[in-house]
């Protein structure tokens, strides 16, 4: 008994100076949409440098920018672009800048629940904006029924159902119709929670999707990722050169694609309604937040390693779990900015 | 305790005593000191909630004043906060909980105390005892799984079809809104009522009972009119308990309620709660105004229990003072 006892102690005494050896941890929050991917990434991360541990907490974008910005993580993490008051609030606490780096690409899919109807609908920009607006209020309607020939749609009452906690799905989904709806983007807007003209608010892409199963006639819009990990059906949208596309990873890397080649040097891009062919039109990149500067180097150097190495090796792992790899350019982009990261 | 150290002198010479006493003594001031920190602790919390509430609130008490409870727009986008829709709601739902609760859980605990055998009032008790120490989240589930699909194909068309000429039952049935969250909340706080009111009528004594009975009157009579007045205070009590808990439900209340900030006359409409929306709105609040007119909110919530409970007060002295005057007539 007593030798397991002092064998204990000698075990973790040594393990107790591994952990001082490996102290270097550091520490972010923001965007929850793309959690599971990051929580990979960082235990595979982990596993290749067991000196560096990165916690992140998902707590929401609007938690990620307010914590980066206090000072109280080392980097945040968001799923709409922190806008110019934003970053003015972050310069002028600190004085130097925030940078964006896209990680990956996420996309909203219009599902619905319509009793007798098992066709995959087609969605116009016109139909998606007009139900939400409250202006088309039946399933028949023409701007519905015209791009669904064939499809005997009823004339009952639509139930509309969004999300009712703030949400980058949502900012990706409202940025969608303020780009195709002028009255949207007047009346309503975009962000992580708004005014909505109609419907039923859920909680979380399961409450949605939940919602959206119980409920006959209804309409409303999960993530992708959801979607196709609960075998969800859902509708193509009419993308902007006139073609009818499926959400999958191909459209969403085609989308991205398109994007890229007028890719700001601070990627805060939309790249909802994007040109192209193949392009689905309701995605969007989802980015870390890095100070231009710290005062500590080995946690620089470390944030610069891994954001290397997620550009390059981590893209792999997006795919298993369902989503989209960066297109080439903007990794490149993104390799040179890491630069500015001082 | 005092009994015993006043047959203690024989034991020893008086001064001894004297020191015993004077560190008994000591010993109570002690005691006293902790339990009034304790005590005190209390309202330390409560005033630092106020005092945090409060300060975390600045913008929006500056930017809408007064406006901020009586109008109904609440917008991130446009920076417009209103907290009607939401006081509305909160109080929607808590009223048409107790509606339910009330007459169910007094009725419940009458049985349990008065007219079921001890046996079977003890094991209930166990049994409600376990519901009121059930995670919130789980009577959500319960409600979106359960309650919901019922409300939308059976009750809500029922309803609709007797009722229907009533405003309180009009518009189209989705199944969630603020009657089922109502119910769920009524769900949740039953247990609440009937634990507090069955403890509080045995503590009714027992010779009120026997002196109603020698007096001719039958069990139901002693019970209904002699029994239930007594410990009506208590009662009171345990329906406040209740009150608070129905005004301060999150996660089941957003579950079913529909999470749509509008006043509504019909119990069909989806509504929102302070609660729920403090809850769903907190984490994505990018700008300040819009994170602060939530911490308003909560403030406003505060208010509101604050009120009700004076309220409650004002209420259980009012009913135990015409008890007493009755008693003494």
């Amino acid at each position: 008994m007593k030798r397991i006892t002092g064998l204990l102690l000698v075990v973790l005494a040594v393990a107790g100076v591994l952990c001082a050896d490996s102290a270097l941890s550091i520490t972010g929050a923001g965007a929850t949409f793309p959690y599971p991917m990051y929580s990979k990434w960082f235990d595979e991360y982990h596993k290749k440098n067991v000196h560096l541990e990165i916690n992140y907490q998902s707590i929401g974008s609007g938690g990620g920018i307010k914590q980066v910005t206090e000072g109280t993580v080392d980097f945040g993490a968001t799923d709409g672009p922190m806008n110019d008051d934003q970053l003015k609030a972050f310069q002028d606490k600190h004085g130097f800048g925030i940078l964006h780096f896209p990680t990956v690409l996420g996309a909203d899919v219009p599902s619905y629940n319509i009793p007798g109807v098992s066709a995959e609908l087609n969605f116009t920009p016109e139909a998606i904006s007009g139900i939400f607006l409250g202006k088309i209020t039946k399933w028949n309607d023409p701007a519905i029924a015209g791009a669904n020939k064939g499809v005997s749609l009823p004339a009952n009452d639509i139930v509309v159902v969004h999300r009712s906690e703030g949400s980058g799905t949502t900012y990706i989904w409202t940025d969608y119709l303020s780009k195709i709806s002028d009255e949207w983007k007047t009346k309503v807007g975009k962000g992580a929670s708004v005014n909505w003209p109609v419907g039923l608010g859920q909680k979380g892409n399961e409450g949605v999707a939940g919602m959206i199963k119980q409920t006959p006639n209804s309409f409303g819009y999960i993530e992708l990722v959801y979607a196709i990990q609960n075998n969800m059906a859902y509708g193509r949208v009419k993308n902007s050169s006139g073609a009818f596309i499926k959400a999958d990873l191909a459209s969403l890397t085609a989308a991205a694609a398109a994007a890229a080649k007028n890719m700001p040097d601070d990627f805060r891009v939309s790249i909802t309604d994007a040109p192209g062919k193949t392009a689905y039109p309701i995605s969007s990149f989802t980015w870390l937040l890095v100070p231009a500067k710290f005062s500590d180097a080995t946690k620089r150097d470390a944030i610069k390693g891994f954001v290397k190495w997620m550009l390059a090796d981590g893209q792999n792992y997006t795919e298993a779990l369902s989503y989209a790899k960066l297109p080439k350019e903007v990794v490149a982009k993104e390799m040179k900015a890491l630069n500015n990261v001082q | 305790m005092a009994t015993t150290t006043t047959t203690v002198p024989s034991a020893g010479p008086v001064a001894g005593l004297r020191s015993f006493l004077f560190r008994l003594r000591e010993g109570d001031e002690i005691a006293r000191m902790i339990t009034f920190l304790f005590a005190a602790s209390v309202v330390l919390v409560t005033l630092l909630l106020v005092f945090v509430l409060w300060q975390g609130s600045v913008l929006p008490r500056h930017k809408f004043g007064f406006n901020f409870f009586h109008t109904s727009v609440w917008d991130p986008i446009f920076d417009q906060f209103g907290a009607l829709p939401f006081i509305y709601g909160t109080l929607v739902t808590s009223a048409v909980s107790l509606f339910v609760a009330v007459p169910l859980g007094i009725g419940a605990a009458i049985f349990l105390a008065e007219l079921a055998p001890a046996r079977v009032s003890d094991t209930l008790e166990f049994f409600i005892d376990l519901l009121a120490a059930v995670p919130s989240v789980i009577y959500g589930v319960l409600g979106v799984f359960i309650v919901v699909p019922l409300m939308r194909s059976y009750i809500q068309p029922a309803l609709q079809n007797t009722l229907g000429f009533l405003p309180l039952f009009k518009g189209p049935a989705y199944g969630i809104g603020f009657l089922t969250a109502g119910l769920v909340l009524a769900i949740m706080v039953i247990p609440y009522i009937i634990s507090v009111s069955r403890e509080v009528l045995l503590a009714v004594p027992r010779d009120q009972r026997e002196a109603a009975l020698s007096l001719g009157s039958t069990r139901w009579e002693s019970t209904w009119q002699v029994v239930v007045p007594f410990a009506r205070p208590g009662i009171l009590g345990s329906i406040f308990l209740a009150l608070a808990r129905a005004l301060g439900e999150t996660m089941a209340v957003t579950m079913v309620i529909g999470n749509t900030p509008i006043i509504s006359a019909s119990l069909f409409s989806p509504g929102y709660s302070i609660a729920a929306v403090i809850a769903n709105e907190l984490t994505e609040a990018t700008s300040n105004l819009h994170y602060q007119s939530l911490i308003e909110l909560g403030l406003a919530l505060f208010l509101l229990t604050f009120i009700l409970n004076g309220l409650a007060r004002l209420l259980i002295v009012a009913t135990s003072q015409r008890g007493r005057a009755m008693g003494h007539t």
